[in-house]
């Protein structure tokens, strides 16, 4: 897979322009799990490839991001990181022992953080590829993996990796939410579990498929106490989904060539004041931005920081109702469609016929109910008489 | 979902306004609710940092916690919170009954009603209950009798969203989504003062100019328990360590810690206000026929449980036994296919999703045969039979036996159903008409009158036996252990 990831000449400039003068923002299991679940949307994966700081283009754009991160949050996860790889991740080998039946001579931990000083990418990645190729070690802290995500090659960086003796690796994940009675909150183990696929996706790619176990290890807080918890968490269907979702993502390169040149985002900093002033009309942003075609759905609204941006170019599209209501509404996606079907002032195309006798049904059920004749509903000249 | 609810859906964001999805009201509203909005800690395990609660719009109680990470500081604030909870319980005094055994059982003329925001402040409410219940008076980190006491009623309250139909727990805004579709997600209508623009905006705005400047922080504090992490960062945590720091040096805690409480109140007001307009929204609907009824069952519920609670003197377990989560799971679903048939009963804008569904149909009587009888048994037996033309999509077979919300104790067996433009149903009644052969007036539908019939009814199913604990079959484990919450529950470690 590695192989296949030559870089066209130019992918990089033109990448690099439509970041601009902003300082690169780098992938991270979470932008990638982010990416995979809607990988449709052009325009988080030109902005992600490109490294494109999201959070400050939303706010320059006038709509801000809408989750931020409490320091209280920031600071517990810290510490709960610290207090477990204290002493050579004493109280992770612990777990690991009861967990995983290691071996109690089995105990070397190895900080992958810099090389020699060094803390590049690049370096550490070749050093953690050199280390797992012959592991001597039992837990490879800050370990570097290297992700294709839509053809490019992005860095990652696992809680820790884990080896038992004659068996497979295991991704350690660790996470501060709380394990209450043997139950945490069912959404955060699932984005835990996705982001322990793309570790295992991408260890796998790195020393084969047999030698990543599909059970990774989750470590939390047990109950209301700082004590940490292990649990096995088997991510072999997360890990299907996201393979298939980073199979779908289209080439960063095809999806340029769609664009015009000059795109940028540069938010034209002003070199002379340091409080960051940037200088970039927001309108002119907003055209480059919609430049790039989104796929908008509630869903972004807790992983994406351009969320309010896109809904709010998104009216008229059922999406925004929700997957559920596009589903219901037979796939239609235009809610000026949906209404027009509806009343009848908008003609089908057969392939709409069935989804627009559901709507009709809908409509006389209604007026029977509320006892009253559909109210008339706005005509919409430019579809007008055009089967939709 | 259905396909009318995400009709109404684009209706509501055409119109800019929320749609009713439904035509009468499908909870019970107390006269005295309790309403209670949580705030928490962000990152820490249940932490409680703040809450409003009361029974009387104009005079709440704001609790604060100056430090949540501190555990005396905690349950020190449970206890307050036990202090405005257990008087409003103790309000709601139980009797007892004789029962057809001549057991006596618990019973309860009203039930306290418990009203907070959202799913969200059920997860905390529910771990808030079990950070609290197993606590002991007495050993080292001993708490004030009230702490576990009130532990266990919030851990009663926290389970009663899982029973549908039960209105116990009232969680906001899963209420107000019931009755209204909103032009926007269902991810977005979690979001209290969002949901709350689309189906009342202020003067002069739209619901969807409403819903957007919900989602300003600053303007719409969020209804919790996760706080805004603005407010975190710029105001709460300068706050914290001023209190810590004030406390460290002994010099000017009280003006602080009052600084504090003023910033944690301006973040709770603007939702206690929307939580009693969400109330009085829900309050301005017509109640469902059956809403009455299913709110005795919920005084029921609250009668059972304060009875064992008193009985035992014990905290909920951790896990339920074999048995009783069977028997559990059991009732929850027959609470759903009650709850589901009673509310299409109740309401015809339900039933319409049910009649979508083809599990019911409408129309009016073509043709009636009141006086029918049937001679060819041993007895003569009334049995009428009525035509039904519908033009709706009837996918029921010949033999099934239907049920009309106008009576609801007549069987309705099908005859025949002739599909074409309008299709044609034949019914043989039986029951509801009395003794005689001559059926009273109005026990059989009249020719041209609406009718509607369903596959599904509102009999109640006896719950099956299911063997005693001590009788528990080895497949499930075998007899469990007496209950005794054991000693390391009241002893468990705490950051």
């Amino acid at each position: 897979m590695t192989g296949s990831g030559a870089q066209v000449p130019g992918t990089e400039a033109r990448l690099a322009r439509i970041r601009g003068r902003a300082m690169p923002k780098s992938h991270n299991a979470r932008t990638i799990a982010a990416l995979a679940s809607n990988p449709g949307c052009a325009r988080r994966a030109i902005m992600d490839a490109a490294g494109v700081d999201k959070q400050r283009l939303a706010a320059h754009l006038g709509y801000p991001a809408p989750f931020g991160q409490s320091r209280f949050a920031l600071a517990r996860g810290n510490a709960f990181e610290a207090q477990l790889k204290a002493d050579g991740a004493a109280q992770i080998l612990h777990l690991l022992r009861e967990n995983l039946g290691l071996p109690l001579e089995q105990a070397h931990y190895i900080d992958l953080d810099d090389v020699g000083g060094n803390p590049g990418m690049d370096l550490r990645h070749a050093r953690t590829r050199q280390l797992l190729a012959r592991p001597e070690g039992t837990m490879f802290d800050h370990p570097v993996l290297r992700l294709q995500v839509g053809g490019r090659h992005a860095y990652l960086e696992p809680d820790l990796i884990a080896v038992q003796v004659g068996e497979a690796f295991r991704i350690v994940e660790i996470k501060s939410f709380p394990v209450i009675d043997g139950q945490a909150d069912g959404g955060k183990v699932a984005a835990a579990a996705i982001q322990s696929a793309v570790y295992v996706h991408a260890l796998r790619d790195l020393v084969g498929d047999d030698k990543v176990h599909h059970e990774t290890i989750l470590i939390c807080p047990k109950d209301f106490s700082n004590q940490p918890t292990a649990q096995r968490l088997d991510v072999r269907k997360p890990l299907t989904v996201l393979r298939r979702q980073l199979s779908r993502l289209t080439r960063i390169e095809d999806l340029l060539k769609l664009l015009p040149e000059d795109l940028t985002f540069d938010l034209d900093p002003d070199p002379d004041d340091k409080t960051a002033t940037h200088r970039r009309d927001p309108e002119t942003l907003k055209d480059a931005v919609s430049q790039i075609d989104a796929r908008y759905a509630p869903g972004c609204l807790s992983t994406c920081e351009l969320c309010y941006f896109c809904r709010a170019k998104s009216s008229g599209q059922t999406a925004r109702l929700g997957q559920q209501a596009l589903e219901d509404l037979g796939g239609l996606d235009s809610i000026p469609a949906v209404l027009g079907l509806a009343s009848g002032a908008l003609r089908p195309s057969p392939e709409r016929a069935e989804a627009t006798a559901v709507l009709r049904q809908v409509v006389a059920l209604r007026a029977e109910v509320f006892g009253r004749e559909p109210e008339p509903t706005p005509a919409y000249p430019e579809v007008m008489g055009e089967a939709v | 979902m259905s396909a009318l609810t995400a009709y109404a859906r684009t209706l509501a964001a055409e119109r800019q306004i929320a749609q009713p999805v439904a035509s009468v009201r499908h909870v019970h509203v107390s006269d005295r609710p309790l309403v209670f909005v949580p705030l928490q800690l962000a990152g820490e395990a249940n932490a409680p940092l703040a809450a409003i609660v009361g029974s009387d719009r104009g005079t709440p109680t704001v609790l604060t916690v100056a430090e949540p990470r501190d555990r005396n500081q905690r349950f020190a604030f449970i206890a307050d919170l036990a202090d405005v909870i257990l008087p409003y319980i103790e309000g709601y005094p139980l009797g007892t009954r004789e029962a057809k055994n001549g057991n006596l059982v618990p019973v309860a003329g009203d039930a306290p009603q418990l009203i907070v925001p959202g799913p969200a402040a059920v997860a905390f409410t529910r771990l808030l209950g079990r950070s609290a219940r197993f606590r002991r008076t007495d050993g080292p980190y001993a708490v004030p009798a009230t702490v576990p006491l009130v532990g266990r009623w919030l851990s009663f309250y926290s389970e009663r969203p899982e029973v549908p139909g039960s209105s116990l727990t009232l969680v906001v805004t899963d209420a107000l989504a019931s009755h209204w579709a909103t032009g926007q997600s269902p991810e977005e209508d979690l979001n209290l003062a969002s949901i709350l623009g689309w189906i009342a905006p202020p003067p002069g705005m739209t619901g969807a100019e409403a819903a957007l400047l919900a989602e300003d922080p600053v303007r719409c504090p969020p209804a919790g328990p996760a706080t805004d992490p603005t407010f975190d960062n710029e105001v709460l945590e300068g706050l914290i360590k001023a209190v810590r720091a004030a406390r460290l040096t002994g010099g000017g805690s009280g003006r602080i810690r009052h600084a504090l409480t003023e910033e944690l109140r301006t973040q709770l007001e603007p939702t206690w206000e929307r939580m009693w307009q969400a109330v009085d929204l829900l309050r301005a609907l017509r109640p469902g026929d059956h809403v009455a009824s299913r709110w005795e069952r919920d005084c029921s519920a609250f009668a059972r449980y304060a009875d064992w609670a008193r009985a035992t003197g014990l905290p909920q377990p951790k896990h339920d036994g074999a048995v009783q989560a069977s028997r559990r799971l059991w009732d929850l679903e027959e609470d759903q296919r009650r709850f589901a048939a009673e509310r299409a009963y109740d309401d015809p804008l339900v039933m319409a999703e049910h009649r979508m569904s083809g599990e019911a149909f409408a129309g009016t009587v073509a043709a009636a045969e009141p006086t029918r009888v049937d001679a060819s048994g041993r007895r003569r037996v009334l049995r009428p039979r009525i035509t039904v033309e519908t033009g709706d999509r009837v996918v029921v077979e010949p033999g099934t036996v239907l049920t009309s919300p106008a009576r609801t104790a007549q069987e309705a067996r099908v005859i025949s159903v002739e599909a074409g433009e309008r299709t044609l149903v034949t019914l043989e009644l039986q029951k509801g008409m009395g003794q005689s052969l001559t059926p009273p007036p109005g026990s059989v539908p009249e020719l041209g009158e609406r009718v509607c019939y369903a596959t599904f009814n509102l009999g109640y199913q006896r719950r099956p036996e299911f063997p005693p604990r001590e009788e528990t079959p080895w497949t499930h484990g075998g007899p469990p252990a007496p209950y005794v919450p054991p000693d390391e529950n009241a002893q468990e470690a705490w950051s």
